[in-house]
């Protein structure tokens, strides 16, 4: 259990998608004006990455990696290179299977996240969750842990930045720094504090 | 046919007049772990000029036989088979280097400047004419993470390409590193103070 916990602390704050790999960057750069937009793509993101880094899991360990198929009778088959394609595949599919489903059961859902469901597809935290698990070597329940945390540190970096943004609109920034330039000034700011959590060991 | 003059506007254009990072927003996702070294970065830079050109030429070459709805997925399809080729190329003859960069090989998939040149370039224009613009954007990211990378590796470490520059304290020499170069936010520091040096130079980029 501890193990487990000290992942998903881990996986928010010291090994933050956004911050310290820079993943996702360009919705985060894109995106986030407003708090309550950045908060529901924040929440998307979460459930595609809680579902798709596990569901990944399965498909490397049960198809791909070298021995796995040894249940089909092909002990001595290595698939591990054609990861990448199956990878984008099950995550594009998971996306259209989820957009499906909110619309029919949850509409208030489908309605607030809407137009963002199909970008996460190309959303580079979601594909950078599923390659760490693979890196990393994570069993089936770290990596559900190892996503969902990852998601939340993401939602909650993107949500602070938003928040910022909304406060520097009333600011007077020099005219070649407005926009992009302080954007990228700010994110880097925000990575240093969150640097700080490295400190902490578990 | 395309005339001299337009092709080096594609090819050039990217670079600093129309550069994906700094002023499409593109492609920044997997271009800023991979800046603490020069030689990382130039190899991640050839990787996605290579694999932005040839699916744009790919895509441009079926463009006429895809259905839009499906679009995406097939696109998604041609740019994860160039990665992989890509990735075992890497893993084969650089292995080093390969394992340096870990997982952002991989993310060139979901970089937007690949997607994004795709979708606005090469889904209505020739095969010849997509390649060159995948190479003009591959070039501009290249050409913005070399700088990145340049000063990252010169001051943080005191060394270009692997080659002392500046002797370190540690080693004898007068240069104390700056450490905080090393570490992930300052690659954002110096992309946002490049923004304002390009903008203060083309005052029609600056957003109001």
């Amino acid at each position: 259990m501890e193990h487990y916990l000290s992942l998903f602390v881990r996986a928010v704050f010291i090994d933050n998608l956004a911050l310290s790999f820079f993943l996702g960057m360009c919705t985060f750069i894109a995106i986030s004006k407003q708090v309550k937009t950045a908060f529901s793509l924040g929440i998307a993101v979460t459930v595609v990455l809680g579902l798709s880094v596990p569901l990944n899991n399965i498909v490397f360990k049960q198809f791909l990696a070298p021995g796995a198929l040894d249940w089909a009778g092909f002990p001595d088959t290595d698939l591990s290179f054609l990861g990448f394609i199956a990878y984008i595949g099950v995550i594009a599919g998971l996306v259209q299977v989820l957009e499906m489903f909110l619309d029919k059961y949850v509409p208030s859902l489908y309605n607030a996240l809407g137009i963002f469901l199909p970008l996460i597809t190309v959303n580079c935290a979601i594909f950078g969750g599923v390659a760490f698990m693979v890196e990393r070597d994570y069993n089936l329940a770290e990596s559900a842990v190892f996503g969902l945390g990852g998601g939340l540190g993401w939602t909650l970096a993107i949500t602070l930045m938003a928040a910022v943004s909304e406060k520097l609109k009333y600011a007077d920034i020099p005219a070649g720094l407005r926009g992009l330039g302080s954007r990228f000034i700010m994110v880097g700011l925000m990575g240093l504090g969150f640097m700080s959590f490295s400190g902490v060991s578990l | 046919m395309a005339s001299a003059k337009e092709i080096k506007s594609l090819v050039f254009g990217p670079v600093f007049a129309n550069n994906p990072i700094a002023l499409q927003v593109l492609g920044i996702c997997s271009a800023l772990a991979v800046t603490t070294k020069l030689d990382k970065a130039l190899v991640m830079g050839i990787a996605l000029t290579l694999v932005t050109a040839f699916s744009s030429m790919f895509i441009s070459m079926i463009r006429n036989h895809i259905p839009s709805s499906v679009r995406i997925i097939v696109q998604m399809t041609i740019i994860a088979s160039l990665v992989i080729v890509v990735d075992q190329v890497l893993k084969a003859f650089a292995y080093n280097v390969a394992k340096e960069l870990s997982v952002f090989v991989g993310l060139i998939i979901t970089n937007c400047i690949v997607m994004g040149r795709a979708e606005a370039y090469a889904m209505k224009s020739p095969p010849l004419m997509s390649f060159l613009d995948g190479i003009g954007n591959g070039l501009g990211y290249t050409v913005l993470l070399l700088i990145v990378a340049f000063i990252r590796e010169l001051f943080g470490s005191g060394t270009v390409f692997g080659v002392e520059i500046l002797p370190l304290i540690s080693a004898g020499g007068w240069y104390q590193p700056m450490g905080l170069l090393l570490m992930p936010p300052s690659a954002f520091f110096i992309i946002g103070l490049f923004i304002w040096v390009l903008r203060t130079f083309r005052p029609e980029q600056v957003e109001k």
